[in-house]
């Protein structure tokens, strides 16, 4: 029997601020690479250990703090983490070093830091918590890999009470780059709120952490519950409509009882015919949302997704700028987010209200 | 245990050879697969390392791929070695069946090589996104067709073991039926380099839990167990069950264990836990022991704590070399030759013991009654992992 | 103090990527390791790189490491005796 999760404290960075979300103001960028909002990180983090990290850790260390702290947790029973890149940058810098000096006079701290469990490793031992630790890399269904162990505990007689679970991948300075060479970025001129009206290949590519304290108690500052969550490495078109339907209809919801759809538009005009084919008969009915035209693709987006999900659950209120379609909604309480990455690692995870 | 986890099904292709035959005649023969780089371009010419005598080449031919194919090394020896674990499982259809998959170095053996040359030269392009763990366990999925849930659990030494112990919970939580769990982990500049800046790679043939180890020796592998529930395994051969798992992190530092080795301690604990056994009912112990002063001495101290008699221990590593992500899986595998053949394996290098201990491994080739096997991976970041494999009675 | 002793300092700095400090915020007799300026054991692993790439003195058992990383002084000196560039 699954006890629920309800999330208890949650915290994200991204390029754009919570602020600018529901002020209407968010920000449009010019590059196809754009970073995520600057944090003053030694508010959170000694300056002995800060000296290390790399932006996935002190992202990944940061929202993890602050969604510990919202939810007055000071150590988790179990940390889940999902990264699709790890430090990429560390991994960068120790293979420019072997390069460039022909494997010898190597310093190890970048290769330390290069693995890509680091994450999970360092916020355990901030926190000194020695109970379960995980990292997923299943490229853009690593955050959701996360989630369905989160779920999986909740199930099992261990005791569980509360997970800390979260998805974090950064920008590197060669390393990302490179994808504009391989199809996966946009070419050519760029603005980043139209890139979902956009007619070529290609996307457009930020980072960000978000982490989540989900626990089986819920307390009357509980954001939301996550119900449900289901990955599929493969799917087609008309296997995905009856995916959704049953998963919809495994957690007692019709299609037209579902308020809310968070949909993984990027832009890219080979995959987007997975969101649009759904736009235009699943949930034609359905108050649909786009968020990647403003904190751009990167494999643990959908952990953004899902932060905002919860933030409209609690707040009751919609980013006007995320409409896809002009449906009016009063009271959100149920929604889907729904995504996929080049046509692979679909997912569906289920946040309803409380 | 509620639900049982039968294992129905396994494959191997290491530096003691290409399937569970050749791994277990090695074996049984002390026949180790150390040697010294050949396929691996690297200046440390000296350094002992476990590599397979096959090229990328002979690999992508023995699979029939296209010369286009962007399959990284660990994605070669993963796909056929999870070949061998589903012919053995009789598994034909992939609709339901689960893949998780362990591995930390990627295709990084790609990256080094091509990092480099990408922007000048688009031959080899489609390596970009190999880098990452992710895109091996879909190159492998990819080939037999396994097309629902897939995912790659990367916690460095300690993947594969994870990923059998996350097969078992999905299994008992009633979520799938069939998972094939385990790992792969090639051998690379990066982290063959990345051990030696630590100052734990040995230039002499690994001595685990020997008084005068000097550290690990890299190696490559792949592994697969098919796990399957007690209802899909009914007309089956079942080679034993996977009756207990638990993972900790040691929370003491990023790479070193802790002096009394707590991690590998609450790991082993929740195994026994889960398991629903004593200490005392573990016949043998697959340890970690990859042969560093500082795993080989914790690791130590976490069995003393645990068991007041110690059991018959060895560590295979002495065998095949340390394969990172592929350990946990590989030496599941050799768990369960164990139990299959009621034998104990050899701890191979060894002459004195740790003096703070004075624990000595099993040196030579010994038959006896096994039940119940124990198997340890510890990885950087603390993560620390034990399964327990029990014989189908 | 000598130009070693200010380079040695320069060299951590920027080696350990002790972002915030100066060559003048290291004392030459202060521990570098523990209660000190708070070294660890990773850091140890550099210093004996840099001890390698800088100045040609090879140490193949870090345990030596930390007597010889003890203070700036200790690190000249000991440099000063073993130095091959």
């Amino acid at each position: 029997m699954s006890r629920k999760m309800y999330i208890n404290g949650m915290a994200s960075i991204a390029a754009q601020t919570e602020e600018d979300l529901f002020a209407e103001n968010l920000q449009s960028f010019s590059e196809n690479i754009f970073p995520a909002t600057s944090v003053n990180y030694k508010e959170y983090i000694k300056p002995m250990m800060l000296r290390r990290m790399s932006k996935t850790i002190k992202m990944g260390l940061v929202t993890a703090k602050r969604a510990l702290n919202e939810a007055g947790v000071d150590v988790p029973d179990s940390i889940i983490v999902g990264t699709g890149e790890g430090c990429k940058q560390d991994t960068e810098k120790f293979l420019e070093n072997i390069l460039d000096e022909n494997e010898s006079f190597l310093t190890p701290t970048a290769f330390i830091q290069s693995t890509h469990n680091t994450v999970g490793g360092q916020i355990a031992l901030d926190l000194k918590c020695t109970g379960y630790n995980m990292t997923y890399t299943q490229n853009s269904a690593s955050f959701e890999s996360a989630l369905i162990d989160a779920k999986l505990q909740f199930t099992e007689e261990m005791g569980t009470r509360c997970v800390l679970v979260g998805g974090v991948d950064e920008i590197a300075r060669i390393s990302t780059p490179f994808y504009n060479l391989d199809g996966q970025l946009k070419a050519g001129e760029i603005n980043t709120a139209k890139i979902l009206q956009s007619s070529s290949e290609g996307t457009i590519t930020s980072e960000g952490a978000a982490f989540f304290l989900l626990s089986e108690i819920r307390t009357q500052d509980s954001f939301a519950e996550i119900s449900d969550c289901m990955i599929y490495r493969n799917i087609s078109e008309e296997k995905l409509q009856e995916e959704i339907s049953w998963f919809l209809k495994k957690n007692d919801l019709k299609i037209d009882e579902l308020d809310v759809v968070i949909l993984g538009n990027n832009g890219d005009t080979r995959y987007d015919h997975y969101y649009q084919q759904l736009q235009e008969d699943l949930f034609k009915n359905t108050l649909q949302l786009g968020y990647k035209n403003w904190v751009g693709d990167y494999n643990t987006v959908t952990a953004y997704a899902c932060w905002l999900g919860a933030e409209i659950l609690k707040r009751k209120e919609i980013p006007q700028q995320l409409k896809l379609n002009n449906l009016p909604l009063k009271q959100p309480t149920s929604i889907l987010v729904y995504n996929q990455y080049l046509g692979k690692n679909h997912s569906l995870t289920l946040l309803r209200s409380l | 245990m509620s639900r049982s986890v039968a294992v129905t099904g396994m494959g191997i292709f290491s530096a003691i050879g290409k399937n569970l035959e050749e791994n277990h005649r090695s074996l049984i023969h002390g026949k180790h697969g150390l040697s010294y780089p050949e396929i691996l371009e690297t200046v440390h010419q000296n350094l002992p390392i476990g590599e397979i005598k096959s090229t990328n080449s002979d690999l992508a031919d023995a699979l029939n791929l296209d010369k286009n194919h962007a399959f990284t090394r660990a994605a070669l020896l993963g796909t056929i070695a999870l070949k061998e674990a589903l012919q053995n499982a009789k598994i034909e259809d992939f609709i339901n069946i689960g893949f998780v998959n362990g591995n930390s170095v990627g295709g990084m053996d790609m990256t080094e090589r091509f990092y480099r040359e990408y922007e000048s030269n688009p031959a080899n392009r489609r390596f970009i996104q190999a880098q990452h763990p992710g895109f091996t366990t879909e190159q492998i999925a990819g080939y037999f067709g396994i097309d629902n849930y897939v995912t790659t659990i990367s916690t460095a030494c300690s993947s594969a073991a994870n990923a059998v112990m996350l097969g078992a919970r999905l299994i008992q939580s009633g979520r799938l039926d069939q998972v094939i769990v385990g790992g792969t982990d090639c051998l690379s500049r990066f982290t063959l380099n990345g051990f030696n800046s630590l100052m734990i790679y040995s230039e002499d043939f690994p001595k685990p839990f020997d008084s005068e180890r000097k550290g690990l020796n890299l190696g490559e592998a792949a592994a697969y167990l098919v796990l399957e529930s007690a209802d899909f395994a009914k007309n089956k051969e079942v080679l034993g069950y996977v009756s207990g798992y638990g993972n900790a992190n040691d929370a003491f530092h990023q790479t070193a264990s802790s002096e009394n080795g707590e991690g590998a301690y609450l790991a082993m604990q929740k195994a026994l836990e889960t398991a629903n056994l004593n200490p005392h009912h573990i016949d043998y112990i697959n340890a970690h022991g990859t042969a560093t002063q500082n795993n080989d001495l914790s690791e130590s101290r976490a069995l003393i704590r645990i068991f007041k008699e110690m059991p018959a221990f060895s560590s295979t590593k002495s065998f095949t070399g340390h394969t990172l992500a592929a350990a946990g899986a590989i030496e599941a595998v050799f768990s369960l030759l164990a139990i299959k053949h009621q034998q104990i394996y050899p701890n191979l290098n060894f002459n004195s013991a740790i003096s703070d201990t004075r624990l000595r491994p099993v040196t030579e080739l010994k038959s006896t009654k096994i039940q119940h096997v124990l198997s340890n991976s510890f990885g950087f970041g603390g993560n620390c992992t034990s399964l327990i494999f029990s014989k189908d009675e | 103090m000598t130009d070693l002793h200010t380079e040695l300092k320069a060299s951590i700095i920027e080696q350990l990527n002790l972002e915030d400090m100066e060559v003048s915020d290291i004392e030459n007799d202060e521990p570098l390791f523990g209660d000190g300026l708070g070294l660890d054991s990773i850091d140890a692993l550099e210093l004996i790189v840099l001890l390698e790439k800088d100045y040609g003195i090879k140490l193949t058992d870090p345990k030596k490491g930390r007597e010889i990383f003890e203070s700036i002084n200790k690190m000249a000196d000991f440099i000063e005796a073993n130095r091959t560039k």
